[in-house]
């Protein structure tokens, strides 16, 4: 079978040792907290790393809390707002259970319930997941395959083999967390990097570069990542498909944020947006400010819908027609919408009152 | 259903004989295995897809330290090939490689890392040639050779048998159905991976444990090409983590872990990655099919017509037989009025097909039950009614010249009609949900070894002892489908003793007799007869020694529960263990041998290839499957799959269930999600060719169990395992196979219910999302097209 190559192991017992640790060694240190995604990597020699920072000793990075905060979002800046503050080395699987995040964040536990499978989500944690390494039909092979191939833009080669003469790197973003957490305005604490502590929302961590797609600085790690509870007349959802029900990686996904407002029967759309994963590496982030003053109907859904595929063109770099993943795109939106419509604001506050 | 004899074991509940093992992880797999002083070996595979090696240069990779011994195809030249008739395989290329993957060389070394390093040491010069990746390009190729002593071109077999006047059939059919199918190739995925460990002893004598189904057949090539008499190569099969054909054949790391422990006096290992079982694969063949069907006004058949081309790999593995069985295995259980097949298998650069489990039947079997589908809507009858009207029936033969004995296909499908609620829901679901039927047949063996002989096919030793356990000795080959239990609950029941008291030695070429293996789901039917004739003549000995000291006739004793008992006196009866011993008194150590050979009067027709196929028992099998199909995405969900399957008798019925749903989810796996793709040409997304010159052809797309998609728990449908009894009197109490043939028919049953759930036929496997769309689109097209026209007129 194959085996991993020999590295250091190393557990800091410290946040600041970790990022002393990570600063002074820069690539050539990887965290290791999970393992789901870094594990295979390393094994398959798509990552190479001289040593592991184990975060197992490092508790204060995992566990749920509620927080006052004023997050950095987009929506209500100036209001203070609850929010829940998520370890970074939580596991997907106590989120996905958590009581608190099953109530405030149902969006978030429906869609961290869709990892991969149970016994992954026991290990992988939200940091993990968020930064997942990009993934690509033509890199998470084997080496034998990459070696055939002539290598790529991200395995020892000079040559796109999804954008024919492309010089950039265009393997997908796949993770599942990142297009609700962004849909629900996410900041993430960030420390270790040259100055020092600093909150980012989650929407600005992700760069167009699939080679190193995240934008950590050299010694930075996320610490946690807060959640603003939202308000009532916000829906959320995420919904993803893959081949198969469990295991898979997310071949289209898409999260859906609706601002409203009800008068009486009527609900009418005040802002949100379309967060859009596993195009290339970086989430599409596609406004709803056009169709402000819509009517919350089934003809908004099916105008979303085409909204997505106009405004997303999903690359032949996953191992799926890219042709029938943007048709998909287009009804999964759709279906969002009308998810959306059907669980209702006013639905919110007797879950509230849960 | 017929009444069953009052038997103690047979049709019993029964766990299997490992099941606690392997539950609790005790059962030592192959890589469990370790001995001392061992090396671990690694292969160097090629990169490209067809390559002549001008060079190969193992210095550098022999001088890092910690590596012991390389080893190179030139020192184990033999060719060789499970089908004696077409070997065309060496252990280790010499001269050229055929597909991204095949071996060429490999390092025996203190640990896997260090071997795996050491193959990046090995210098290799190829000099690339064309790959050719689709069959039909490779059969019209003749510059291009695969294999250059081929007698065909780069064409591996090509079978065409005729029987009657098919041609005037089809022209007298009121109803003429032609269709085009493919079947695009897919992979066993069996959990465990391939692993061998070879020891050498210091008189010379070798051990191999090796994860086969076919030890005997291993033995043999083992032995040929080490140049080694077989009695002193011994092959043992430890427990195996699953097979399905996969492992039917010898493979590269046997020969590897062989030379390696000759040359370095180590035992030496080797565990293949998943990549390389993927490589290894001696997959479902893809089928490109075109059948023509025809039908009188009844809907009875009076031709059935296929031209198949099949997409061989690089190598032959059973692919001899594959083509005969694309044609041969087809006649039932429907009567043809004539019938003919012309089947082609080609060689291609990419990883070997072979055998996997509905070895050769599945796909056309597939192309049939649709084009029957098809004939039905046609006739405008229900598709259950139009197979009963073509019944073969028991006691029969097959336009072909099988003879069939026990049918019980038509109950088969009067089960699934039944249990599918077929006749109040069929035609009566909502559009989007929709039911569809299939039938199939399956071979208990074949009635003749992969390489001529006259001896038995299988052979099983059973010893009884003072303590009254029963040791039992078989070359059967248990994968997992259960033989060992299957043997015990047949000693079990002759002998008198419980499951437990049975002790099972197999798959052991040094301790057991031989048996050819598990393949073509022969270990019931065959090794089941040798036991039975094994422990039916140690039954008589004991009885007839309690008899005399009863003195009474021997007729009047039975063994039963650990007791043997006077029937017409209960109350007299004595342990078993007294009963053995009396035997032993009698006449001495208590032994018996069983054999079991195929019958050769009367199976089959004597032309050229009728033997092929040829089985002493035939099974039958029905499907109901229920689909729902979402027409805005397509993706199509098997909801529920009713399965009867006439297995002859259920020896243990919860083992007959284990197969039948095993059967059916691998069948669906197949109807709806699994394709072992090579990349043609190119690597653009787009399909185009780029970068087609020799070297990128031939990538395997999937080689993970991530990226190659099986069904998860929650992508299983619902199965209804039915058991049907039709006993064959060449069967071990009746029984026949149920390993295989419960997977035919999941395939088009599913293919049939999409037809009626959305009035769409999908003929290219698998039955993807897109492929429902784009034919919706179509459907949605031509209506629009045919308002149009009515419009304007």
């Amino acid at each position: 079978m194959l085996r991993l190559r020999a590295l250091a192991f190393e557990r800091p017992t410290s946040v600041q040792d970790l990022t002393e640790r990570l600063t002074q060694q820069g690539d050539a240190a990887r965290l290791l907290a999970g393992g789901t995604d870094l594990m295979p990597n390393l094994k398959l020699g798509t990552v190479q790393a001289a040593t592991l920072l184990s975060l197992s000793a490092l508790p204060s990075l995992s566990g749920i809390r509620r927080v006052e905060a004023a997050p950095l979002g987009s929506h209500d800046a100036a209001t203070p707002q609850q929010a829940l503050e998520l370890g970074a080395a939580t596991t997907l699987d106590v989120i996905a259970n958590h009581p608190l995040v099953q109530r405030e964040l149902p969006a978030l536990a429906a869609a961290v319930a869709r990892i991969a499978s149970p016994q992954i989500r026991n290990r992988a944690t939200l940091a993990g997941n968020l930064c997942v390494d990009t993934r690509c039909r033509y890199i998470n092979q084997s080496e034998l395959f990459r070696v055939a191939l002539g290598g790529c833009l991200k395995s020892h080669g000079s040559e796109c083999h999804v954008v024919p003469g492309g010089q950039n790197c265009v393997a997908a973003l796949s993770c599942d967390t990142a297009p609700v957490l962004i849909a629900l305005d996410a900041v993430l604490a960030l420390t270790g990097g040259a100055d020092g502590d600093r909150t980012l929302p989650l929407a600005d961590f992700y760069n167009t570069d699939g080679l190193s797609h995240t934008n950590l600085r050299r010694g930075e790690v996320i610490v946690a990542v807060r959640v603003p509870v939202q308000r009532p007349d916000v829906l959320v959802t995420y919904r993803k498909w893959a081949r198969r029900h469990s295991i898979d990686f997310p071949l289209v996904s898409v999260a859906l944020r609706l601002e409203t407002e009800t008068h009486g029967e009527t609900t009418r759309l005040t802002g949100g947006q379309l967060v859009v994963g596993a195009l290339g590496p970086r989430p599409r982030i596609v406004q709803l400010k056009a169709f402000v003053g819509r009517d919350l109907d089934a003809t908004l859904a099916t105008a979303l819908g085409a909204l997505a595929v106009k405004r997303c063109r999903p690359l032949p770099n996953l191992p799926y027609d890219e042709t029938y993943r943007r048709r998909r795109l287009g009804v999964e939106t759709q279906r969002a919408v009308m998810a959306l419509i059907v669980m209702g604001p006013a639905a919110l506050p007797a879950r509230h009152g849960a | 259903m017929s009444a069953a004899p009052p038997y103690t074991h047979v049709g019993g509940d029964h766990a299997k004989l490992d099941a606690a093992d392997r539950l609790t992880g005790v059962a030592a797999f192959a890589d469990d295995l370790t001995l001392p002083r061992m090396l671990h070996a690694k292969i160097l595979r090629s990169p490209h897809a067809h390559a002549r090696i001008v060079t190969i240069d193992v210095s550098r990779a022999e001088a890092l330290p910690g590596v012991l011994a390389t080893v190179l195809g030139a020192e184990m030249p033999a060719t060789y090939g499970v089908i004696p008739w077409t070997p065309d395989e060496q252990a280790l290329a010499t001269d050229k490689v055929r597909y991204v993957g095949d071996a060429l060389a490999a390092v025996a070394a203190v640990d896997e890392e260090t071997a795996t390093a050491a193959l990046a040491l090995i210098d290799v010069v190829y000099e690339v040639l064309p790959a050719l990746c689709d069959p039909r390009a490779a059969m019209a190729n003749q510059d291009v050779l695969i294999h250059e002593q081929n007698r065909h071109g780069n064409v591996s077999k090509r079978v065409k048998l005729a029987f009657g006047d098919v041609d005037e059939a089809l022209a007298s059919g009121v109803h003429r159905i032609s269709g085009h199918y493919e079947y695009p190739g897919s992979t066993h995925a069996a959990l465990e991976p391939h692993c061998a460990l070879a020891h050498v002893e210091s008189n010379g004598l070798l051990t191999i444990w090796s994860a086969t189904q076919v030890p005997h057949y291993l033995h043999r090539e083992l032995s040929r090409v080490l140049g080694l008499p077989t009695w002193k190569v011994r092959v043992i099969q430890p427990p195996v983590g699953g097979a399905f054909g996969g492992k039917s054949e010898p493979f590269d790391l046997e020969f590897v872990v062989a030379k390696l422990a000759q040359k370095t006096g180590r035992p030496v290992k080797c565990l293949y990655t998943r990549e390389e079982v993927f490589l290894a694969h001696r997959g479902r063949h893809p089928f490109s099919m075109d059948y023509e069907l025809a039908l009188d006004a009844e809907g009875h058949i009076l031709a059935v017509d296929g031209h198949t081309v099949l997409d061989g790999g690089a190598y032959s593995s059973f692919g001899l037989v594959t083509t005969y069985y694309s044609g041969q295995l087809l006649c039932s259980p429907y009567t043809f009025g004539t019938y003919r097949f012309q089947s082609t298998r080609v060689y291609t650069n990419k990883p070997a097909c072979g055998p996997k489990r509905g070895h050769g039947s599945v796909q056309p079997r597939f192309a049939i039950e649709v084009q029957l589908d098809k004939g039905a809507a046609l006739l405008g009858i229900d598709p259950i009614a139009l197979r009963r009207r073509n019944l073969l029936g028991a006691d029969s033969r097959t336009v072909n010249g099988f003879h069939v004995g026990s049918n019980g296909f038509a109950e088969c499908l009067d089960q699934v009609e039944l249990h599918s609620g077929w006749r109040t829901r069929r035609g009566k679901l909502p559009y989007g949900r929709g039911l569809g039927v299939a039938g199939s047949t399956y071979i208990s063996g074949t009635n003749y070894c992969i390489y001529p002989t006259d001896l038995p096919q299988a052979a099983v030793q059973i010893c009884l002892d003072r303590s009254g356990r029963v040791r039992l000795f078989t070359g059967a080959s248990d994968i997992g489908q259960g033989s060992n239990t299957t043997l015990a609950v047949i000693a079990a029941e002759h002998l008198g003793v419980e499951l437990e008291d049975v002790r099972v030695v197999a798959a052991d070429t040094d301790l057991c007799p031989v048996d050819l293996g598990a393949y073509s789901s022969r270990q019931t039917l065959m090794a089941g007869n040798a036991c039975v004739m094994a422990a039916s003549k140690l039954a008589k000995e004991v009885r007839k020694a309690v008899a005399e000291a009863w003195g009474c006739s021997a007729k009047l004793v039975t063994l039963a529960s650990r007791r043997a008992q006077r029937i017409d006196d209960p109350a007299t009866f004595m342990s078993i263990q007294d009963a053995f011993q009396l035997a032993e008194v009698a006449i001495g150590t208590l032994g018996s041998v069983g054999h079991y050979q195929t019958p050769r009067e009367g199976v089959h027709s004597d032309y050229r290839g009728g033997t092929i196929g040829a089985s002493p028992a035939y099974s039958f099998s029905a499907h109901v499957a229920e689909v729902e199909v979402d027409t805005d995405t397509g993706d199509v969900t098997v909801l529920r799959v009713w399965a009867a399957h006439d297995c002859g008798r259920a020896l243990s019925p919860v083992l007959v269930e284990g197969q039948i749903e095993g059967s059916v989810y691998m069948g669906v796996a197949e109807a709806v999600m699994e394709h072992h793709y090579v990349m043609p040409t190119g690597l653009n997304g787009d399909g185009n060719p780029r970068n087609s010159g020799p070297g990128v052809a031939g990538l395997l797309a999937a080689s993970s169990l991530l990226d190659y998609p099986i069904p998860t728990t929650l992508d299983t449908p619902e199965i209804h395992a039915i058991i049907v009894e039709a006993p064959d009197p060449r069967g071990p109490f009746g029984a026949k196979e149920a390993g295989e043939g419960p997977l035919h028919p999941a395939i088009p049953a599913v293919a049939n219910a999409v037809f009626d759930a959305i009035g769409i036929r999908i003929d290219a496997l698998p039955i993807t999302p897109e492929k429902v769309l784009a034919a919706l689109d179509a459907q949605a097209a031509a209506a629009a097209d045919r308002h149009g026209g009515r419009a304007h007129a």
